[in-house]
């Protein structure tokens, strides 16, 4: 690391080298059977260079290529971006717990433990569905030094949980699912057992429903599916500095319901989002992104947030290996105090949605979600009378969530590794179905 | 470049030295790509990678294990490890479909996009850029540019050893159009397999597409809906794909007596001019490829026949446990993943139609085109649309913003009532499937027909 560093100092003026090595163990059962087990090692090393003030960028998986990776960096540097940053200095980070070491120490058989207990559970409830599940542990590490002096690195870890069923009656499918991710072994699955089951007791019957506009709870899961997409690219400091974001001008502005908070948090202990830096070494931090329904900050990398002539708030993200650009750390939507029991009893009419299907290929940027309600429920008379099929929701965040955000939910969960929300409940949607 | 060929040779002895096991297989790759990416007036990123790795899958008693790496210098442990995942995770019995064993070095791809200068390809996407930013009022656009060439190996313990190479290029174009908080977006995307040649020359697209953007910005919302809607050569292949091609691929029922029931081969699912194919031999097509990732030879395969279901689309395993043939369609995003069904070139063949017939007894309806993405959960599908037009007493009329299509496959392959006669195939985009993507495919159809099809909208 620290020579391909000062190999390429030799051609450039800056350079930094990013590396990540991770070792995966998944296991994974299909269709009700242990289908595989598997281990994956995978190692990547990024450099980053300012040659003639401008970027170049290599990567490559071989530590022993470094010449190579220096002539990628090279030859794109001649028509990179305008390096209009600096890398950062050496700096304090916070200290965040990001590895347990008993990651390790979980045997695969333990695993394969996990997940036919998920699956047991669930024939158990129903011996007519099929599972799909999945357990993995990762562990890596990460690296990055800068000719700044910076050198900083952190170890990693991640217990992943899954369980997907299947339920088939003529040409009807139903799809439930849960998930669960933690840097600290899950050594029991008993929470996401527990919500399939719900899901699956909630699904039992069908319910018709007419097109028209009506309350709609949406679920964490139902939040993640509908609702972040637009909030998470509209927030993106990218997209407004590209004056593509609506929330362009709106720092300071009520865009959403007093109700509304959301935060961007890398530090808490164990979570699969947290990190003491992001992927370009600037420290991680609390970033309020909504604030009682005001616009707070947007997320930036250093790129980025040079451009706007504003600071990195630590998100610089490289995804799949690519130069850094904004990324989310962990959101979090603040709970309210409604109950969900409370949110469905004072609907006469309208749905809970857990899974919007295709909500982020619409008009994004505009706010916009539509999609088909892969698993949601009708509730009629503040109960829930059953699954429904063939229904589109249609909305925009930015009216939803302002004139028709009914209450916030005291239920909060981890959704995906990156979202902590509870449900949220609004007054009108509009629905079509057949 | 790491000696892969060598590699290959070393692991090759290395998986015939395993006893009592049922079947072993290796891939190794090493490759190089290149990505160009421009926001708003502004390249903003070029990038090179170069990467190489492998791995090694073993199927003992109906279990597989799986190792990949980076590192060749402990392929012993990996082989150790995908046995020892292989033997923990097997309590059945193998079935894998008979092949012959192929010794080959399949012909090598006649583009290879990493001998074609940067400067070039910068100067050919500096151009678009400029046309783009010709139309006012545009808030901001992006241009992906990316392309790969990839040198792979397969062995396995049935004796085969196939080296093959795979040049690719995806383009996309995309312009934002903003006013008064209202944002809206157009684009298209293409691809090929490496041959630069084929991306140049799209002025006129990159024109449209930037009009286009700015005229969403006033144009009407559908009002959400059941309508006779017309799809274009590109939506219907992404509907063909989405909808009805991944029902297809065996793994979804293999193991499910009740989806294989629903998926009997000779029911009736759509009318009888109604013909679907993938075919993985259409030269210079993205979806195409010699061999699959069990070193199977790919082929064309009819899926629906005369409106009647008549294939699938199968690993070794799903035909074995199914008792049908392999079809070549076993594919992995790279060396880090096992091999799943995958689709290759999905299309509807075309009809009689044209497109005036189409249009002609329509009194109300929407005619749909392009696309943004699509997703499926077998029974039911969304599929979005870039533009759309309603068609009023037979004729074209305003335009509309971009709509989203939903709908269950089995009534909507039923309710297609019209197939036109051109047939188009998309290179751009890819598919993903179980966390891999975007694997290069491609689909295609001719103009289609679907009466009662929901659309969403206020």
């Amino acid at each position: 690391m620290e020579n391909i560093l000062q190999q390429a100092l030799k051609k450039a003026e800056e350079a930094e080298v990013f590396a990540f090595t991770d070792e995966a163990v998944p296991v994974e059962f299909e269709s009700n059977r242990l289908k595989s087990i598997q281990s994956k090692q995978s190692t990547v090393i990024a450099l980053r260079i300012f040659k003639k003030g401008r970027v170049g960028y290599g990567l490559t998986t071989q530590p022993e290529e470094i010449e190579k990776l220096i002539d990628m960096a090279v030859e794109t540097a001649e028509f990179g971006t305008h390096a209009k940053f600096e890398l950062p200095q050496p700096q304090q980070y916070t200290p965040v717990k990001t590895y347990d070491p008993d990651i390790e120490k979980v045997t695969i058989e333990e695993m394969v433990g996990l997940g036919q207990s998920m699956i047991d559970a669930v024939i158990d409830y129903n011996p007519e569905i099929m599972c799909d599940a999945g357990v993995s542990r990762h562990s890596g590490h990460i690296t990055i030094l800068n000719s700044r002096g910076l050198e900083a690195h952190y170890r990693n870890s991640l217990f992943n949980l899954g369980l997907g069923g299947n339920l088939v009656r003529g040409t009807d499918m139903l799809f439930v699912g849960d998930g669960q991710s933690s840097a600290r072994p899950i050594l029991n699955a008993r929470n996401i057992i527990q919500n399939v089951l719900q899901q699956l007791d909630w699904a039992s019957e069908q319910a018709p429903v007419e097109s028209k506009k009506m309350p709609v709870v949406f679920t964490p899961h139902g939040v993640e599916s509908a609702l972040i997409a637009p909030l998470a690219s509209a927030l993106n400091g990218k997209m407004v500095l590209e004056k593509a974001s609506p929330l362009i001008d709106k720092i300071g502005h009520q865009v959403f319901n007093p109700a509304l908070c959301l935060t961007d948090d890398a530090s808490m202990d164990y979570q699969a989002g947290s990190a003491p830096f992001d992927d370009e070494g600037t420290a991680t931090r609390i970033t309020p992104l909504i604030e009682n329904g005001v616009i707070k900050n947007f997320y930036y990398d250093l790129h980025t947030a040079a451009m706007a002539g504003t600071q990195s708030t630590g998100n610089g993200n490289r995804s799949g290996g690519s130069l850094p650009s904004p990324g989310i750390n962990a959101l979090t939507i603040q709970p309210g105090a409604a109950s969900l029991k409370e949110m469905i009893a004072d609907i006469n009419e309208g749905l809970l949605v857990e899974h919007l299907m295709g909500a982020e290929q619409g008009n994004i940027l505009g706010g916009e979600f539509s999609g088909n309600v892969l698993l949601g429920y009708k509730i009629e008379n503040g109960t829930i009378k059953g699954r429904v099929k063939n229904t589109m929701v249609y909305g925009n965040v930015y009216s939803l969530l302002y004139n028709h955000l009914a209450a916030i939910g005291n239920d909060s969960r981890w959704v995906g590794g990156s979202l902590k929300t509870p449900s949220i409940y609004c007054s009108e949607i509009a629905v079509s179905s057949k | 470049m790491p000696r892969i060929e060598e590699i290959a040779q070393e692991l090759n002895t290395l998986i015939k030295s395993v006893n009592n096991i049922d079947y072993i297989e290796a891939r190794l790759e090493a490759g190089q790509s290149c990505r160009l990416s421009y926001r708003g007036r502004s390249l903003e990123t070029a990038a090179e990678s170069s990467g190489a790795g492998g791995c090694i899958r073993v199927l003992n008693k109906g279990g597989w294990g799986f190792a990949s790496f980076n590192r060749f210098d402990t392929l012993k442990s990996a082989l150790e490890r995908a046995c020892d995942g292989a033997r923990l995770a097997g309590k059945g019995r193998s079935q894998l479909a008979e092949i012959e064993p192929v010794i080959t070095r399949a012909q090598p791809p006649k583009h290879n996009p990493l001998l074609i200068n940067l400067r070039d390809k910068k100067a050919l996407l500096d151009s678009y850029n400029e046309t783009m930013w010709e139309t006012a009022n545009l808030s901001t656009s992006f241009i992906g540019y990316g392309d790969s060439f990839k040198k792979s190996y397969f062995i396995n313990t049935e004796g085969s050893f196939i080296e093959q190479s795979r040049s690719d290029i995806t383009l996309r174009l995309t312009a934002v159009a903003g006013k008064n908080g209202n944002v809206e977006q157009s684009g298209i995307s293409l691809g090929s397999t490496g041959d630069f040649d084929q991306i140049k020359g799209l002025e006129n697209e990159v024109r449209q597409i930037a009009n286009k953007a700015v005229a969403l910005l006033e144009a009407p919302r559908a009002k959400g809906g059941e309508y006779t809607i017309i799809l274009d050569p590109i939506l219907s292949g992404v509907f063909t794909h989405e909808a009805f091609g991944h029902l297809s691929e065996a793994d979804f029922v293999y193991e499910n007596a009740r989806l294989r029931e629903l998926m009997t081969l000779g029911k009736v699912f759509g009318p009888a001019e109604l013909n679907i194919v993938d075919n993985g031999t259409i030269p210079n097509l993205r979806g195409t490829f010699a061999y699959d990732d069990e070193g199977v030879k790919s082929e064309k395969t009819y899926l629906i026949k005369d409106g009647e279901l008549v294939g699938r689309l199968h690993s070794r395993e799903t035909a074995a446990i199914m008792g049908e043939k392999p079809t070549g369609n076993a594919r992995a995003m790279n060396y880090r993943n096992q091999p799943i069904v995958r689709m290759s070139n999905t299309y509807i063949e075309p009809g009689k139609a044209s497109f005036e017939d189409m249009l002609s007894d329509i009194k109300e309806g929407i005619y749909v085109k392009n696309w943004y993405g699509g997703t499926t959960s077998m029974e039911m599908f969304t599929f979005s649309g870039g533009e759309a037009y309603m068609i009023r007493n037979g004729k074209l009329a305003e335009l509309l913003k971009p709509v989203v299509l939903t709908g269950n496959v089995f009534t909507t392959l039923a309710n297609i009532d019209a197939i036109g006669n051109d047939l188009e195939m998309n290179q751009g985009g890819g598919c993903g499937k179980n966390g891999q993507a975007p694997l290069p495919v491609s689909n295609g159809s001719p103009h289609i027909r679907i009466q009662k099809c929901l659309i969403g909208g206020s």
